[in-house]
C-alpha cells in the first residue's frame, strides 16, 4: 500500500533556525523527514511569492523560522517578515487555502530540541490535512 | 548551461550510516546540468578536496555541490577548495545532508535517503543560476572621531593615538574630563578622582596625534567605514580662544550670575565663564544667552566714546581681559562655525546623564536638603561648592543624620526598569566618606538590595558596615518635610517586617543614570540603534559588545548602560583595539553577498528606504530621475529590501529570487508528495 | 501610398472603456486612420459578423486588440479566431491583460454569481427561476443558444498566446496615442512583453517624498478613501491610503494620485513581476508600522488584486475541499 507522506519547505534564517535545525541533529532529536530546509540570510528575505510558488508546486506545508523578537541578526527582518506573513495569510485564507499548511516560528540557534518538537507536531498538522489541494497537479 | 559536480561526503559512518550513498548518486547523475558524481570518506580531507580540485582543472566542472555537513562551519573550507582550484569560490553550494538530514533521520534510513535526493537536487538547481563574485575591498583612511571626551572617549582617544592614527576628540562642554571630574572620590580603592584624571586629561591636550575640539558636536555623518565625513559644529564662544590664557580675569569682572551646571546648580557661576578649576583646555566662554551686554556692548558693535576720558566705554569683561580675548566688537555668528572632517572609524562614547530629582514627588524635591547623589558628590569635593566642608544647602550646617534612597528612578517600571549599577557602590563610598571624616554623624542607607559584585566591592561593603553605618533593606515611601528644615524618611525594613521612620538633616538620593541629553539625535545621525532605554546598542551582547549594527562606528562607555569607572575604560580600550584592526590594516573586505540596485529597473519609489536596518540605501540622480544606491560597505546582506522591491530592481547575491525559487521546485515539484 | 494596415478589435468581457480611449484620441485617430483599415471593430464600431472574421485569410491582419476577459465560451471562441487572424495579437487593457474588476468574479463560483443575479437582488423579478441554458427550444421548433458561462474569468494569455500587453483600465489614451504607433510601424519589442515605459507610478508621482528630498516614513494608521482627505502634495501610502503607485506601472502619468485619490493598480505589475498582489503585499507589508495594522486593511484579496485576480498564481478562490 502505498502511503502519503507530506512535503514540507522550511525557510530558515540563517542565524537562528537553520542553526536550530543543525543543533537539533547534532544532539540527534529526530523529526520527520518529510522537513526540507532552504536557508536564507534572514527571514525579512522571504517573499510572499516563496510561500505561493511552494504551495503551488506541491508542498503540502510552508514553515518559516526566524529570529526572536529582539534577536534578529539584522535588527528588524523578523519584524518584516512577520507582517508579510500576515497579511499573506489573510489573503490566502480569503482564496479558500488552509491557513493551517503555513506556520512561523521564532526559533533561536539554541533551539534544538525545540526546533525537533516543532516540526513533528508541524508534520503531524499537515498531515491531518492532508495533501495540498493547491498543488498544480490537483488544480490544473 | 553550467557544468555542475555533485560530490558526497560519507563522514564516516555520519551520513553513509543512514543515507545510502550509491543510490544517491545515481540520482544526482540524472540531474540537470550534472556533469560529474563523485564520494569520498572524508570529503573536507587533502584527498576528498583534490577530488574537487582534479574535476574543475580537468574542465569537467565549473559548478561544485558539496553534499555532506552543514555550510555554517564547512563553506569557508570548501570555498578554499574551489579556489585552490582555480574557480571562482562563490560558485559552491552546500547540502546539509548531515546535521539536518543523516542525523536527524538516523533511525529512518529509506526517509534519510529520499530526503537527501531532494536537499541535492535543490542545491543543484541553485548552483546552476551561481554567478561568480569578487571579494570588494575598501581603502580606510587612517584616522578615528571619538565623540565625548569622559573618561572613556579619552582613553579610547589615546590609544588610537598612540598607535599612531589621528584623532579627532569632540566634546560638546568647553572642557574634556566628562562627569569623572565632578567626582570626588572613586570605589574601591577611594583615590581621588582629580588625581587620576587629570593626568589624563593633560596627555590627551598635549597629544601631537588627537586634536581636541571641545564646545564643539557632532552635526551630520555620512559616508562608510574607512570614509566617515563628519560636520562637526564648533558652537561659538564669543572669546577668541587664539588669544585667551584661561587668567579668569574676565570671569571675576563678569556681574551677571546663573546656576553653575558643574556644580550641580549648588553654586553659581558668571555669564563668561571657565567650566570648572582643573578644566583642559583652560578657556572661557560667553554663554550669551544669559548676557546682559553690559554698557550695550552687543557683538558686533563699536563702542562709544566716553565723554568724560575719551576713551571707549567698555563691558566689564573686555575691560578685564589683557589678551585682547574678550572683544565686543567682533561679529561673531552665533552658529559658530562648521568644520568637515574625514575618518576611518568612528568611537562613540557621548557619557550619561544623572536623572533629576523633580519627578519623585513623594521625596519632596522641592525640599532643598533632598539632593540628588551627584550633588553629594559635588559638596564633599574640595573644587565643590563648599570647598569639601560636608554642609546642608539650606543653612550650611553640618547634617548630624543622613539618608541615602537607592534605586531612584531606577529598577522601577514607572521610570527605567534596568539597574544603574554603580549606584549601590557611589552609596557606599560617599557614606563611608562622610563617616570617615565626621564618625558621629548618623547615616543610613536604604537599599532594595544590596549589588557589590566586583573586585573587593564586597569587601568595601563589609567595612563600610563596620564602621557603623546603618543599611536598611526596604524601599523608602515617603520623605516628608519638617520643621526646622528637618525630613522625615518612611520606609518598610524587610528584614524586620516592620515600618521604619527616623528623621534626618539631608537626604541623598540615587537617581538614575540616564542616556546622555541629545543620545537619539546622534544615533540617528550615526545612523546606530538606540535600545529601548535609549541607550546605544552593540552589535551582539557576547561576541561584538563594541561594535555596532554600523561597520566601523564602535561604543564605549555609559553610552552603552550604566558602567563604572574600571569597566568604562575597559571598554574604551577595547573600542580603541576593535577600531583599530581596520585602520592598520588600511582596508577592509566587502562580502558580495549583498544586495545591488539595477538603476535601469528601479522606478525610485524609495520603499527600500526605510526598511534597510543599516541605512545603507540613498537616492541618487541619474539624469532626471532619482534612483536607489545601495552603499556596499553598510549593506550586511539581510535582503529586506529585495523582498519589498515593487519594481524587483534589486538583486541579494548568493540568494537571488531565481535561485531560491529553483530550490523550492526541486524540494517540491515532479512528486510532488513523496509516496513510502 | 502602401496598403494600409489592418486592424481589428474586439470587446469581450469588458465595459467598452477601452473603446473610448481610443476613440479619445480625436484627431491622432483620424491621422491614424489614414493608414489603417479597420476590418473588424466589434461589437461597438463596425457591423461585422463573426462569419466574416472566419472568411479572412490567416495572419491577415497586422494588428489585433482584444480588451476585455474570457468568461464566456463565445470570448474563447473569438480569441481563438483573432490569433488565427492577427500577425501581432494584444492584450489590450486590464481586463484583457489581467482579468480586470470582472476577475474578482474568481472570488466566487459560477453557482453563486447566477444565483445572486437571477434571485438575490432586490431588483430581480424571475418568478418562474429561470436561469440562462446553452440551448432551448422556441416553440418547439426554434433552437437558440447562449454561450457557456465559464466557471472562473481567464485572461486572454490563459487561452492564447499573446503578444502584447497593455495595462490601465482603460488605457490612458496618451499613452495609447503613444503605444498604438509603435505596435504599427516601429521595431517591435520580443513577444511577450508589456507595452510600458517599465515604471511605475511613483517614478512619476508628484507627490513621492524621495523626490522632495524627503525620506520615505513608515506606514502608522490604515486609511480609506472616504476617511478624511490626504494632505496636499504628501504620498498617499505614507498617509495610510495604501496607495499601489510604487507597484503599478505608471504610463497613466499618476493620474489618480494627481486628484487625491490611491492608485488601485489597473496598469498592472511592472515588467519581470509575476504576481501583483504578491508584490503588493511585499512591498506594503514591510512597510507597517505595528502588527495590528495588517488586520486593519479592508478585505485585502480585493484590495491587492482589484485588477489582477485571474492572473495571480492562484487565480481563484479554492473550492472546498
Amino acid at each position: 500500500m502505498r502511503v502519503w507522506v507530506p512535503n514540507i519547505v522550511v525557510f530558515a534564517c540563517n542565524w537562528c533556525t537553520y542553526q536550530g535545525a543543525d543543533l537539533a541533529g547534532s544532539l540527534r532529536y529526530s523529526y520527520p523527514p518529510s522537513i526540507k530546509i532552504i536557508r536564507v540570510p534572514c527571514s525579512g528575505r522571504i517573499e510572499p511569492e516563496f510561500i505561493v510558488t511552494a504551495l503551488k508546486t506541491g508542498a503540502d506545508g510552508v514553515f518559516i523560522g526566524g529570529c526572536h523578537p529582539g534577536e534578529c541578526h539584522h535588527k528588524e527582518g523578523n519584524y518584516k517578515a512577520v507582517l508579510r506573513f500576515n497579511l499573506l495569510k489573510r489573503v490566502l485564507k480569503m482564496m479558500g487555502v488552509e491557513t493551517g499548511r503555513l506556520r512561523l516560528e521564532w526559533i533561536s540557534g539554541s533551539d534544538g530540541k525545540r526546533f525537533a518538537d516543532i516540526m513533528t507536531e508541524f508534520d503531524k498538522a499537515v498531515q491531518k490535512l492532508g495533501p495540498n489541494p493547491l498543488r498544480s497537479d490537483v488544480n490544473a | 548551461m553550467p557544468k555542475t559536480g555533485v560530490y558526497i561526503c560519507h563522514c564516516g559512518e555520519n551520513i553513509a550510516g543512514s543515507v545510502q550513498i550509491k543510490e544517491l548518486k545515481n540520482h544526482a547523475e540524472c540531474l540537470p546540468g550534472v556533469t560529474a558524481v563523485r564520494d569520498h570518506a572524508f570529503l573536507c580531507s587533502e584527498q576528498g578536496q583534490a577530488l574537487i580540485k582534479q574535476d574543475i582543472k580537468d574542465g569537467l566542472v565549473d559548478r561544485v555541490v558539496v553534499a555532506a555537513c552543514t555550510p555554517r562551519t564547512h563553506e569557508p573550507v570548501f570555498r578554499k577548495t574551489l579556489a585552490d582550484g582555480g574557480l571562482n569560490k562563490f560558485l559552491l553550494e552546500m547540502s546539509n545532508i548531515r546535521d539536518q538530514n543523516s542525523w536527524a533521520h538516523w533511525q529512518d534510513p529509506k526517509g534519510a535517503t529520499a530526503k537527501a535526493k531532494r536537499l541535492v537536487a535543490s542545491a543543484v538547481a541553485k548552483a546552476v543560476l551561481l554567478e561568480p563574485l569578487q571579494d570588494r575591498f575598501i581603502d580606510v583612511r587612517g584616522s578615528a572621531l571619538v565623540i565625548g571626551a569622559g573618561i572613556s572617549g579619552m582613553f579610547a582617544a589615546l590609544d588610537i593615538a598612540d598607535m599612531g592614527f589621528k584623532v579627532y576628540l569632540v566634546e560638546k562642554n568647553p572642557s574634556i574630563g566628562g562627569n569623572m571630574a565632578k567626582l570626588d572620590k572613586t570605589f574601591p580603592a577611594n583615590d581621588c578622582a582629580a588625581c587620576i584624571l587629570t593626568p589624563i586629561m593633560a596627555r590627551v591636550i598635549t597629544h601631537p596625534n588627537i586634536e581636541v575640539l571641545t564646545y564643539s558636536e557632532v552635526e551630520s555623518v555620512d559616508g562608510s567605514i574607512g570614509n566617515f565625513v563628519v560636520k562637526v559644529r564648533k558652537k561659538q564662544t564669543y572669546v577668541d580662544w587664539n588669544k585667551c590664557k584661561g587668567c579668569g580675569d574676565c570671569v571675576n569682572a563678569c556681574p551677571v550670575t546663573v546656576p553653575d551646571e558643574f556644580n550641580e546648580c549648588l553654586s553659581s557661576r558668571k555669564a563668561i565663564y571657565i567650566q570648572f578649576a582643573l578644566a583642559q583646555p583652560r578657556k572661557a566662554v560667553l554663554d550669551v544667552a544669559s548676557c546682559v551686554n553690559c554698557a550695550n556692548r552687543t557683538f558686533g558693535t563699536k563702542p562709544v566714546k566716553d565723554f568724560k576720558t575719551g576713551g571707549p566705554v567698555l563691558a566689564h569683561c573686555e575691560k578685564a581681559c589683557k589678551t585682547g580675548a574678550c572683544d565686543r566688537s567682533v561679529r561673531y555668528n552665533p552658529e559658530g562655525e562648521i568644520m568637515a572632517i574625514n575618518v576611518g572609524v568612528i568611537i562613540t562614547a557621548a557619557g550619561f546623564k544623572v536623572m533629576d530629582k523633580t519627578p519623585f514627588r513623594e521625596y519632596s524635591p522641592q525640599s532643598p536638603n533632598v539632593i540628588t547623589s551627584m550633588q553629594v558628590e559635588r559638596i564633599l569635593s574640595p573644587t565643590g561648592p563648599t570647598e569639601g566642608e560636608f554642609k546642608r544647602p539650606s543653612d550650611g550646617t553640618r547634617p548630624k543624620t543622613v539618608a541615602f534612597i537607592s534605586c531612584v528612578g531606577s529598577r522601577d517600571k514607572s521610570y527605567h526598569s534596568y539597574c544603574s549599577k554603580v549606584c549601590c557602590m557611589y552609596m557606599l563610598k560617599e557614606a563611608r566618606q562622610i563617616k570617615e571624616k565626621h564618625p558621629d554623624t548618623n547615616v543610613y542607607i536604604f537599599f532594595v538590595d544590596v549589588r557589590a559584585g566586583g573586585m573587593d566591592f564586597e569587601e568595601y561593603y563589609a567595612y563600610c558596615r563596620d564602621l557603623g553605618i546603618k543599611v536598611i533593606r526596604g524601599r523608602v515611601g515617603a520623605v516628608d518635610e519638617l520643621a526646622g528644615d528637618r525630613l522625615r524618611v518612611r520606609a518598610y525594613d524587610v528584614d524586620m517586617s516592620a515600618p521604619v521612620e527616623l528623621e534626618s538633616d539631608l537626604v541623598v538620593l540615587a537617581t538614575a543614570i540616564e542616556p546622555a541629553p541629545g543620545l537619539e539625535d546622534l544615533s540617528r545621525r550615526l545612523g546606530i540603534t538606540c535600545g529601548s532605554e535609549g541607550f546605544l546598542k552593540e552589535l551582539h551582547t557576547k561576541l561584538y559588545p563594541v561594535e555596532t549594527s554600523v561597520r566601523g562606528i564602535y561604543i564605549a562607555g555609559c553610552v552603552q548602560a550604566p558602567k563604572d569607572i574600571p569597566e568604562s575604560v575597559s571598554q574604551a580600550r577595547a573600542a580603541a583595539s576593535a577600531a583599530a584592526v581596520p585602520l592598520t590594516t588600511g582596508r577592509v573586505v566587502v562580502e558580495p553577498l549583498i544586495s545591488e540596485v539595477d538603476t535601469d529597473k528601479c522606478s525610485g519609489c524609495g520603499i527600500c528606504i526605510p526598511l534597510c536596518p543599516y541605512s545603507s540605501i540613498s537616492m541618487l540622480q541619474q539624469g532626471e530621475k532619482l534612483r536607489a544606491r545601495i552603499d556596499e560597505a553598510l549593506c550586511a546582506g539581510c535582503g529586506i529590501c529585495t523582498a519589498a522591491c515593487p519594481s524587483r530592481a534589486i538583486t541579494l547575491h548568493g540568494f537571488t529570487t531565481a535561485q531560491i525559487e529553483a530550490q523550492i521546485e526541486a524540494l517540491t515539484v515532479v512528486e510532488s508528495g513523496t509516496f513510502a | 501610398m502602401p496598403d494600409k494596415l489592418k486592424l481589428a478589435y474586439f470587446l469581450s468581457g469588458g465595459c467598452g472603456g477601452c473603446d473610448m480611449a481610443i476613440i479619445d484620441l480625436s484627431e491622432t485617430l483620424i491621422d491614424l486612420l489614414l493608414h489603417l483599415e479597420v476590418v473588424f471593430w466589434v461589437p461597438t464600431i463596425t457591423d461585422t459578423k463573426y462569419k466574416d472574421l472566419e472568411a479572412i485569410p490567416d495572419r491577415f491582419i497586422d494588428l489585433g486588440l482584444y480588451s476585455g476577459m474570457v468568461r464566456l465560451q463565445e470570448h474563447e471562441y473569438i480569441a481563438k479566431m483573432m490569433r488565427r487572424k492577427c500577425k501581432v495579437l494584444v492584450a489590450y487593457g486590464a481586463c484583457a491583460a489581467l482579468g480586470g474588476i470582472p476577475g474578482l468574479g474568481n472570488m466566487h463560483t459560477r453557482e453563486e454569481i447566477l444565483k445572486t443575479a437571477y434571485f438575490d437582488t432586490s431588483s430581480t423579478d424571475n418568478p418562474e427561476g429561470l436561469t440562462p441554458q446553452t440551448r432551448c427550444v422556441v416553440s418547439g421548433k426554434y433552437e437558440l443558444t447562449l454561450p457557456e458561462f465559464y466557471g472562473h474569468v481567464r485572461t486572454l494569455q490563459d487561452v492564447v498566446d499573446v503578444d502584447y500587453f497593455i495595462g490601465g483600465c482603460p488605457p490612458h489614451h496618451s499613452f495609447v496615442r503613444q503605444a498604438i504607433p509603435v505596435l504599427l510601424f516601429e521595431k517591435l519589442p520580443a513577444p511577450g512583453s508589456w507595452i510600458t515605459s517599465g515604471k511605475a507610478v511613483c517614478d512619476v508621482c508628484d507627490r513621492n517624498p524621495v523626490k522632495k528630498g524627503e525620506e520615505r516614513q513608515l506606514i502608522r494608521e490604515i486609511k480609506r478613501t472616504l476617511e478624511g482627505a490626504p494632505d496636499e502634495g504628501k504620498c498617499l501610502l505614507q498617509e495610510g491610503y495604501l496607495c499601489l503607485g510604487p507597484v503599478t506601472q505608471g504610463d497613466c502619468g499618476s493620474l489618480c494620485p494627481k486628484v487625491n485619490i490611491p492608485c488601485m493598480g489597473c496598469g498592472g505589475p511592472i515588467p519581470g513581476v509575476r504576481d501583483f498582489g504578491l508584490r503588493a503585499i511585499s512591498a506594503i507589508a514591510g512597510l507597517l508600522s505595528s502588527e495590528e495594522l495588517v488586520d486593519q486593511i479592508p478585505s485585502p484579496v480585493k484590495y491587492f488584486y482589484r485588477y489582477s485576480l485571474p492572473a495571480s498564481m492562484l487565480r481563484k478562490k479554492l473550492g472546498k475541499v
